[in-house]
């Protein structure tokens, strides 16, 4: 086949859209953040273009930091909550036949689809004070105390506006992103090396630990990363569900932006956090290396 | 049949998938340290019960015994068999070495103990110069030793091997044959193969059990799956046979007689049948069973000198002609328009040359080659 580059009037052609539209959306606007983020405040909307890094250097102040290490402990813990629930699900898929694998999917997908703003209003019909769980706990410790069993009164769970409350929110939201690349790199595992680890004596736990696991490594990577940065700069649901002391940095880069009117600082934030998002893939991009030495047939 | 020595018993297995059955009520004894094919076309239902056997599928119905131990509870881990995997199954993350130790780690092996026994196994299968390997790097025919080593090393009481040979090229599976049932005889543990190939079997089997859509078709030596068929189904899928539907005329203890439209006319057995008379039946021969005679115009048939008992003689028309070299095969059409397959050895240089096509043939076979068929 004739390759498509050859044609350049054809490849040029079919290029130019993409391009045009690659400069304008992204590389004008990234551009215009990255100068503010080495500007100055000279007037209530004006910034002027300083070369400064003091921006850079505000950030490195205990409250910025605390916010940001909140963000990356949230994140992980968000990962590696998804990683442990996801395993089993996208393990369970690989194995379930056909016509079951398409309704898992699309149980998996069907929050996807959904509104952020509608999931995380829900989360909060379920687990605010009188919501489902805790009614359901008050319930049950009424009906403990009809036997005699009455221990106090029924105090709720403080389930919302706490750490708690971001990760399972988190966790609910990017649940997908771990579930999709890990039954991708499990699906694609030939069944007959389980059975050959079955056969030669491992349980099915050692079989995970020792088959399963190394040869879905790049698919955990994938997974470990997709999931982690949009967690890292997650907003609305730490923003509805946390408390005060659990700011994300998203809900600070937009406090920048809007409230405290601080474009520059802003802007510096902004890529503050995508150098870490930066740092994360060039860690599974190691990774993938060397998964992809093992992996390789 | 109840060898006391059998090292597998099935007794009266079937396995359903919904509306399917894919082993029908099959019972079967596997001899201590024989080498044993499970012989049958695709989806027959071999490899089901071989997998059962391994424990990846369990019964529906029936209970399977290894070494005298009921396997119906015990999952695959657990069992004192072990599995050579149609893709191999090699594991890809492992070096050889690596591969053929793991299954040690589960049988309590001290460390010490390991390096000797895996280096052993790879030195069975020739392999030992290639222990720190990736799988990667290794064509299909060593990473198929790989799987075996890695099998035998844990010393199971019987060894599973699917369609061992069926990823290998000609040349390479030939000797492959050899090689399995010499490794076979040196390590003296209980092998079941299951194959499509009826070659195959014949030619590494002690015994072969053939299947047919589920069910066991004739358990036998090789010799006697060829020469004493059970039905229909087994004389046809081992080797040709010119099969022909008939009616049981005479059946006295000295000889028994056959009348068959489809040969258009009698078909004589020099030896009595048991079986009862009238009944339709089918009559079975071997087309190297088959002699060929030059047929001129008008002659009379001739006469047998060497099977004064009786003899069977028709007339026929070549049609084609396959020349394999060791042997040909002739198509033959007889008077009444039905076809038969007549095979000759080519003992001469010239043989070859003695039938053509359209050449008049008398086609003659002894009292004692077919074989009477009853399903």
């Amino acid at each position: 086949m004739q390759d498509w580059r050859e044609d350049k009037t054809f490849f040029r052609a079919t290029i130019a859209l993409p391009v045009i539209w690659f400069m304008i959306f992204f590389v004008v606007p990234m551009a215009m953040v990255w100068a503010y983020s080495v500007g100055e405040n000279v007037g209530p909307v004006d910034v002027a273009i300083t070369g400064t890094f003091s921006n850079y250097a505000k950030a490195f102040s205990p409250e910025v930091l605390k916010v940001m290490w909140n963000s990356v402990w949230l994140a992980l813990a968000t990962t590696v909550i998804c990683l442990i629930v996801a395993f089993p699900v996208a393990l369970a898929m690989t194995f379930a036949d056909e016509k079951q694998k398409t309704w898992l999917l699309l149980l998996i997908m069907l929050p996807f689809w959904t509104n952020l703003l509608i999931r995380t209003y829900a989360l909060i019909a379920v687990m605010r004070n009188s919501g489902v769980i805790n009614s359901g706990l008050e319930g049950l410790h009424n009906l403990l105390g009809v036997f005699g069993m009455q221990m106090g009164v029924f105090e709720p769970l403080p389930l919302l506006y706490n750490k708690f409350a971001v990760v399972v929110g988190l966790v609910y939201v990017h649940l997908p992103f771990m579930v999709l690349p890990l039954y991708a790199a499990l699906d694609r595992l030939d069944k007959s090396l389980i059975e050959a680890s079955l056969d030669l004596g491992a349980g099915h736990l050692e079989t995970i630990r020792r088959v399963i696991a190394p040869l879905a490594t790049p698919g955990i990577a994938a997974g470990l990363v997709i999931t982690f940065i949009p967690a890292l700069g997650a907003y609305l649901t730490p923003d509805l569900l946390g408390g005060p002391d659990d700011l994300m940095i998203a809900s600070l880069i937009e406090r920048q932006f809007k409230r405290a009117n601080d474009w520059p600082f802003g802007a510096a934030l902004s890529f503050i956090l995508m150098y870490i998002t930066l740092i994360f893939f060039a860690i599974r991009a190691f990774m993938e290396r060397k998964g992809g030495k093992v992996g390789a047939h | 049949m109840s060898d006391r020595d059998a090292i597998i018993r099935v007794e009266e297995v079937s396995k359903r998938y919904g509306k399917v059955t894919a082993v029908d009520r099959v019972t079967l004894e596997i001899p201590r340290g024989e080498f044993f094919a499970l012989l049958g076309p695709s989806g027959c239902g071999k490899t089901t019960l071989l997998r059962m056997l391994a424990g990846f599928e369990m019964p529906s119905e029936g209970k399977i015994f290894i070494d005298g131990i009921d396997m119906s509870t015990i999952p695959p881990n657990k069992r004192p068999v072990n599995m050579v995997f149609q893709s191999y199954a090699v594991f890809p993350h492992m070096t050889v070495f690596e591969n053929v130790a793991y299954g040690l780690k589960f049988d309590n092996v001290a460390k010490a103990d390991q390096y000797g026994r895996v280096m052993a196994a790879l030195a069975d299968v020739k392999l030992d110069h290639l222990a720190e390997r990736k799988p990667d790097q290794m064509s299909g025919g060593q990473r198929q030793r790989v799987a075996l080593a890695r099998a035998l090393v844990k010393k199971p009481k019987v060894l599973l091997l699917d369609e061992p040979l069926s990823a290998l090229d000609a040349k390479l599976r030939e000797a492959m044959r050899f090689e399995l049932a010499e490794l076979q005889d040196k390590v003296g543990i209980t092998f079941v193969m299951v194959t499509h190939d009826q070659d195959e079997a014949l030619a590494m089997a002690g015994r072969c059990a053939v299947m047919d859509r589920g069910k066991l078709m004739q358990t036998a030596t090789p010799s006697n799956l060829y020469e004493f068929p059970a039905n229909k189904f087994v004389a046809d899928f081992i080797g040709s046979v010119n099969l022909f539907e008939g009616t049981l005329e005479v059946d006295e203890p000295d000889h028994a007689i056959v009348q068959s439209e489809e040969l258009g006319g009698r078909i004589f057995f020099d030896h009595g049948v048991s079986g009862a008379g009238g009944e339709k039946m089918w009559v079975g021969i071997r087309p190297e069973k088959i002699e060929l005679l030059k047929r001129e115009e008008g002659a009379a048939p001739p006469t047998p000198e060497d099977a004064p008992s009786g003899c069977n003689v028709t007339a026929g028309i070549v049609r084609q002609i396959s020349y394999l070299g060791s042997e040909s095969i002739y198509e033959i059409d007889l008077i009444n328009g039905r076809r038969m397959q007549v095979s000759r050895p080519n003992l001469s240089r010239w043989d070859q040359e003695d039938f053509t096509w359209d050449d008049e043939v008398w086609l003659r076979w002894h009292g004692d080659s077919p074989v009477l068929l009853q399903s």
